[in-house]
């Protein structure tokens, strides 16, 4: 079978959630081969072997850390030369789709950013994604190069499919461009002991109606009694209430997980961009006319700071 | 020495319309009215921040797009960019991002430049790749997804908030930047600029000018296919309930229902 090339994301060997989906999709079209660069590359063998990687191309220098996407680029090009796979598979975050693109371009390929399924097709891989604020589905493929497409998280089951996940080290030589962009400094995100917003598979978001940076308590103690991330809307974000990082809409992340709960948001449709995809989605408004409720599959026309704490209280009790 | 800047600037169906593909599956432009993307706004915005600051500096605008693409170029140069390019050619229509960043590449390099600077994401097509892509056909450095972005002695600095950490950044000009809605609100052109824009050089550039054979570009030199596009069905109705006390506690029978308790 032609071999997948699966582009890592991880931190420090832990291997993120979106890299073990990418590799159940990779199994559709081919064998995984993945690609972890970086610190503690090696370490993310075990998982990637758990999850069906044949083989895992690893390659560590301090450009990686020290400079901006361009080693990486150069690292995944050696990989494509060395393996010549059938695709080129990338976790659509934003370095993600950076790498991937800059990709594309040396290799002289196509490129298909955020897809949410993959499939295999006579012409190569079949592409889905969302499009217009996830109004249409659109099914496309690369038709020059070596498809490179980056996928969203969420956009498959993580599955066990064991394999032999044989360690090869990557030979990799940074080009000119590579120092380029120097990283002077790198604070993590401070862990809110949350799951990862993108992946979740419950989100609670508070919006304009959460009306203050000291009501989003109620939001975290929804959020944590259901095991869920927080979100927060672009007006919730722009007042300050909720750090941007976890904005979710069109200028933040785009969510799909099993469950979205809107509190006191309106659903506008810069919003619904980032959360339209979600499998069930369940809204509190005081307005009964708002955007949201046309999208919901249960709503609660009510004051949230009256609905959320009887919620939070009766999954707390019911989770006993 | 003056600072060249140059700000990528895309027109987009507006976001808050009815947006549809054509049938040939390329974005209806037509049907939907347009206007400058809002998160190239914080491009324009950044660019007359760093103009401003310079000793002495040039805001130019170029955007690639149909002639009604001009809108855009005015709100730009009617915030206060100094002259607008445009390229325009019946051959661009339906060209995908390898094509579009070809062409800006190519009037960047005609034009003249130190820094460029582009949103984040266009709203219509969303793929945040252009800028990576532009440095990538440039050689020069790429400094993306910026929320903090300052230009000194030819260094251009920023802070970049990504998924795990929050990075500070630094390369040296000549240089390709993105800017995030993070970066700063951007300006309301005043009615003086408005006025001032109508006298701002619009120079007009087609893909003869730039070298480029319509066979590079269009739906036609695209490298990737769109084979089919459906508007998503509509969700169908859910249930709603007004609370009346019990509110919460109904909510919670439904998400238990649905076993996500």
């Amino acid at each position: 079978m032609a071999e997948i090339l699966v582009y890592v994301d991880h931190v420090d060997g832990a291997v993120r959630k979106p890299t073990l989906e990418l590799l159940t999709l990779a199994r559709r079209i081919g064998d995984p081969v993945a690609v972890a660069l970086g610190n503690g590359a090696a370490d993310t063998a075990a998982a990637l072997a758990e999850h069906g990687a044949v083989k895992v191309l690893t390659a560590d220098a301090p450009e990686f850390a020290e400079y901006l996407v361009v080693p990486k680029v150069d690292a995944l090009q050696a990989a494509v030369a060395a393996v010549s796979p059938a695709a080129v598979l990338v976790p659509s975050s934003a370095e993600g789709k950076e790498i991937a693109a800059r990709l594309a371009v040396r290799i002289g390929s196509g490129i298909i950013t955020d897809a949410v399924d993959l499939e295999a097709g006579d012409e190569g891989p079949v592409a889905t994604q969302s499009a217009f604020a996830a109004s249409f589905t659109t099914k496309s493929r690369v038709s020059k190069g070596t498809p490179v497409i980056t996928v969203k998280p969420n956009s498959a089951p993580v599955e066990a499919a064991p394999a032999a996940g044989a360690v090869e080290a990557l030979a990799v030589s940074f080009g000119a461009l590579a120092t380029g962009t120097k990283v002077t400094a790198r604070t993590p995100r401070e862990s809110t002991g949350r799951p990862e917003l993108t992946e979740a598979a419950i989100v609670v978001s508070g919006g304009r109606g959460v009306n203050g940076a000291e009501n989003f308590a109620i939001i975290e103690a929804l959020a944590d009694s259901l095991g869920a991330a927080v979100g927060a809307s672009r007006a919730a974000v722009d007042a300050g209430w909720y750090p941007h990082s976890n904005q979710v809409g069109q200028t933040g992340k785009s969510v799909s997980p099993q469950l979205y709960i809107a509190s006191g948001i309106s659903g506008a449709i810069q919003h619904r961009a980032g959360m339209q995809t979600s499998k069930t989605i369940v809204a509190i408004n005081k307005d009964a006319e708002a955007p949201i409720f046309d999208l919901v599959d249960y709503g609660v026309v009510g004051d949230l700071f009256d609905v959320v704490p009887q919620l939070t209280e009766e999954v707390k009790s019911r989770k006993g | 020495m003056s600072l060249r800047i140059v700000v990528c600037v895309k027109y987009v169906p507006d976001a808050t319309g009815d947006r549809h593909f054509a049938d040939d599956l390329t974005v209806d432009r037509d049907d939907v009215d347009g206007l400058l993307s809002e998160l190239d706004e914080y491009a324009v915005e950044q660019a007359l921040q760093i103009a401003e600051e310079a000793d002495d500096a040039e805001v130019t605008v170029l955007t690639v797009g149909p002639e009604d693409a001009k809108d855009a170029l005015r709100k730009a140069l009617s915030m206060g960019a100094d002259k607008a390019v445009h390229v325009e050619d019946d051959d661009l229509h339906g060209t995908d991002v390898m094509g579009t960043s070809l062409v800006l590449a190519k009037a960047i390099e005609k034009v003249g430049y130190d820094v460029v600077i582009a949103g984040m994401a266009s709203t219509d097509g969303t793929m945040g790749v252009l800028p990576a892509i532009l440095a990538e056909r440039l050689g020069v450095p790429q400094v993306t997804l910026l929320s903090e972005v300052s230009i000194e002695d030819g260094v251009v600095k920023g802070r970049r908030d990504g998924d795990t950490a929050s990075e500070q950044l630094e390369a040296s000009l000549p240089a390709v930047v993105s800017v995030t809605d993070q970066s700063g609100e951007a300006r309301y052109p005043s009615f003086k600029g408005i006025m001032a824009a109508k006298k701002k050089p619009v120079e007009s550039l087609e893909l003869d000018d730039l070298d480029i054979d319509a066979d590079e570009v269009g739906l036609a030199g695209a490298w990737t296919a769109v084979d089919s596009a459906a508007e998503r069905p509509a969700r169908t109705a859910g249930t709603i309930v007004k609370d009346e006390g019990e509110g919460g506690k109904q909510l919670a029978e439904y998400l238990a229902s649905q076993k996500f308790i």
